[in-house]
């Protein structure tokens, strides 16, 4: 693995199922009523944040103070970044305080890689823009396999705004990359032209839902339903939404956060028990400590910094 | 349209160069061997073996090198007035005659417009005072480039205006478009067109394929180049008017200038060396270098523009050389500006390319470097007795990393910056006076 996580085409099978085997043992801390570990301590992790979010903010946050780091968080609103400061100052002011890791979350495609230039600390992507979000399909992966142990040949059906969803980019790669078939589906206006070219079919009604074994529902975002992308929402609703006509019994439902009710879910399918969604949200914290263990502690890290061994992690 | 075009620069004394023993290659004068060439006065004034220089004159040793008429570029952006810290007049012809080039075609979307007789008045005083080579301006074909009400386009004609075009945007109404059209029988003057669909275009920051579904970019599809290129055909056609597609970047919009030009519709077109030579799989590094306005598009396109410039449906290069500030250009993809610098490195580019790799015969690639000028009225640069002296010497096997010593333009932002080429300019000579010497290019006097 290399020293940074920009997509998840940094990440080998072996790499990914060595990071959920690390985040499985990390859930065994985390059922702990003390779940902090030592292992990034007196290590500085930075939060960079240019758009607003709460499961990834919280959870990395939980992630770096679960591994006892020392944690800087810094949001675009009310920092320099505000005033006009261009991401590379930004990114190179925060790197004289030495910091380990960078995670940093922006609108923009490619601002992980560029802050990697910048920068001698490890750089975690958590989203950018409509390119990548790797934590979270790594989280799915691992929300997925404490269900299912094998998941060779697994049929996933991503249902949705596709063209705005980096969530879907890497989900189709890391489900692709663990054996699964990958099918996209959504309204012909927000499938990219080209998709298929990451390794998946394309479908645009749901007519053959039934072959899944997994149901990954989008977020229908607020702005793509004025009627240029989709002629209403309740069009929409009616072509797309799983409820519980169209969810099966044996599939299992996923949803990356926050939901629309009545949008891309119906009530019934968000709180049956087919439902991952708030596992995926627990899942988060783990697969998070584990990632920055990877980079910062674990098997990526360079020589002469690891900070503990390679061993089981203890409660602090 | 009687009125000769006149182009600007800065008073320079009239050379006398004699070259010796180098390649003269100019296929329209039917030129191709080893020959000295004098050059007295500012003139060609002979061709032929073992010839004597004339007292004073310098003596430049062209074994080895080639000496092409010298190339026009119909498309590049000064940034002057607004922008000087990017390129200003001196920094650009600079670069531009480093590139080969006897003569520029400015566009005027700069800070402000040039958009009225006195903002292009000044800007021809500061061509006097600081242009390296000969320099026109084109002016714009709406007043601020909004699209909406044409420019006092024949009073900007009297004072020199090159041509018209809206650079940098599109001419979104039809009817606007139909109406600069009717006008040109006043104005005279060319039509340049930047031809793109905003409402296709949207948000888009490449081409739309495979790599922009990878990447998650919002995709420029090559329809938002080839429906309005269609449009304008079509209404150059009714009108009678002449009209010049800008940076050509797809299939499709070669198909329909082809077409359009067969049902007899006065066309012309450029493209640029980097979308002869670059497809959007460059962009997969996110690399703002590889962001333009059109975008770097697939391979067939590019393979359709190589087979343009060969049958002549794409009548000339352009580099449409487009410098942007450092600063600018190192922020996420999406956010960059778009444009490229290319005035130093087209010819190489193309040599390396094209020529070398036996895509394209070296002689047609000079035709179409000289033909910029064409569409516009100009004279082609020849070498034959008699005519003003625009002469590149090349040495086509020097090899050289592009960026290496930095560059004559003000700006860096070069799509082939970091690349190995084949081919360097070593000496321009613009309408009878030497513009360019590299540095390590000795040349000897006679005294």
């Amino acid at each position: 693995m290399r020293r940074h996580l920009l997509s998840v085409d940094d990440l080998s099978r072996d790499d990914i199922e060595r990071i959920l085997g690390r985040a499985e043992s990390f859930a065994e801390v985390s059922g702990r009523e003390i779940k902090k570990v030592p292992t990034l301590r007196g290590r500085t992790v930075i939060h960079l944040f240019y758009e607003a979010s709460t499961r990834t903010s919280s959870s990395f946050e939980l992630a770096a103070k679960r591994l006892s780091a020392d944690l800087v968080t810094v949001k675009s609103i009310g920092s320099s970044v505000d005033k006009g400061e261009s991401l590379k100052d930004t990114v190179q002011t925060l790197s004289a305080y030495d910091p380990a890791a960078i995670v940093i979350r922006s609108p923009h495609a490619g601002a992980a890689a560029l802050v990697s230039r910048w920068t001698r600390a490890s750089v975690i992507n958590a989203g950018d823009g409509k390119h990548e979000h790797p934590t979270q399909a790594l989280l799915d992966l691992y929300t997925l396999k404490r269900r299912i142990s094998s998941l060779e040949g697994l049929r996933i059906w991503i249902v949705g705004d596709v063209l705005h969803s980096r969530v879907a980019r890497s989900g189709i790669l890391a489900f692709s990359r663990m054996g699964c078939e990958v099918t996209v589906c959504g309204p012909p206006t927000l499938i990219p032209r080209g998709i298929e070219s990451l390794g998946c079919r394309v479908r645009t009604t749901l007519d053959d839902l039934p072959e899944a074994d997994v149901v990954y529902a989008l977020r229908m975002q607020q702005e793509r339903m004025d009627g240029t992308f989709v002629p209403s929402l309740r069009e929409y609703a009616a072509q797309y939404q799983i409820d519980g006509r169209r969810l099966r019994p044996n599939q299992l439902l996923m949803h990356p956060g926050p939901v629309n009710r009545g949008v891309e879910l119906a009530a019934e399918v968000i709180d049956s028990p087919q439902a991952l969604i708030v596992e995926q949200v627990e899942s988060g914290v783990v697969v998070r400590m584990a990632v920055l263990y990877e980079l910062l502690a674990g098997h990526g890290a360079p020589s002469g910094v690891r900070a503990e061994p390679e061993t089981e992690p203890q409660p602090a | 349209m009687s009125r000769a075009l006149e182009l600007d620069r800065s008073p320079v004394p009239a050379a006398t160069v004699l070259i010796r023993g180098a390649r003269l290659l100019d296929p329209r004068a039917g030129l191709d061997g080893r020959a000295d060439l004098l050059v007295r006065d500012g003139a060609v004034a002979e061709i032929g073996d073992a010839l004597e220089p004339p007292q004073g004159a310098e003596l430049v040793n062209g074994e080895g090198l080639h000496a092409f008429p010298a190339f026009v570029d119909p498309h590049v952006h000064l940034r002057t007035p607004g922008r000087e810290d990017e390129e200003d007049l001196d920094s650009g012809t600079r670069a531009a005659a480093a590139g080969g080039f006897c003569a520029i075609l400015a566009q005027p979307n700069t800070s402000p417009v040039v958009d009225s007789a006195p903002v292009l008045r000044s800007l021809r005083e500061r061509a006097r005072a600081e242009a390296r080579i000969p320099t026109g301006f084109l002016a714009a074909i709406t007043v601020g480039q909004r699209g909406e009400q044409l420019t006092e386009m024949a009073e900007l004609a009297d004072a020199g205006a090159a041509g018209f075009t809206d650079d940098g945007l599109p001419v979104r109404s039809a009817g606007v478009m139909r109406q600069a059209l009717q006008y040109q029988r006043l104005a005279g003057r060319l039509l340049a067109l930047h031809e793109e669909d905003p409402s296709l275009s949207g948000q888009g920051a490449m081409h739309e394929g495979e790599v922009s579904a990878l990447l998650g970019l919002a995709g420029i599809p090559s329809i938002s180049e080839s429906a309005p290129v269609a449009r304008d055909c079509a209404i150059a056609a009714y009108e009678q008017g002449r009209i010049h597609v800008q940076h050509v970047s797809a299939l499709d919009t070669v198909e329909t200038i082809e077409r359009a030009r067969q049902a007899g519709t006065q066309v012309t077109c450029e493209a640029t060396p980097h979308h002869l030579l670059l497809t959007d799989e460059a962009v997969r590094t996110l690399d703002t270098n590889f962001k333009m306005n059109p975008p770097l598009r697939g391979e067939a396109d590019r393979q359709a523009l190589i087979d343009g410039l060969r049958s002549g449906v794409i009548d000339c290069v352009a580099t449409d050389h487009a410098p942007h500030a450092r600063e600018e250009k190192e922020q996420p993809f999406e956010v960059a500006p778009m444009g490229v610098t290319g005035l130093e490195t087209a010819f190489a580019a193309l040599h390396s390319g094209l020529v070398v790799p036996g895509v394209l015969e070296l002689g047609l690639l000079v035709e179409r470097m000289t033909a910029g000028g064409v569409p516009f009225g100009l004279p082609v640069p020849r070498i034959e007795p008699g005519a003003p002296a625009n002469v590149v010497l090349v040495d086509p096997d020097a090899e050289w990393e592009v960026g290496e010593a930095g560059y004559e333009s003000r700006s860096a932002n070069c799509a082939f910056a970091g690349r190995r080429m084949c081919g360097r300019v070593r000496m321009t000579i613009a309408d009878g006076a030497v513009a360019y010497r590299e540095r390590t290019f000795a040349l000897g006097a006679v005294g």
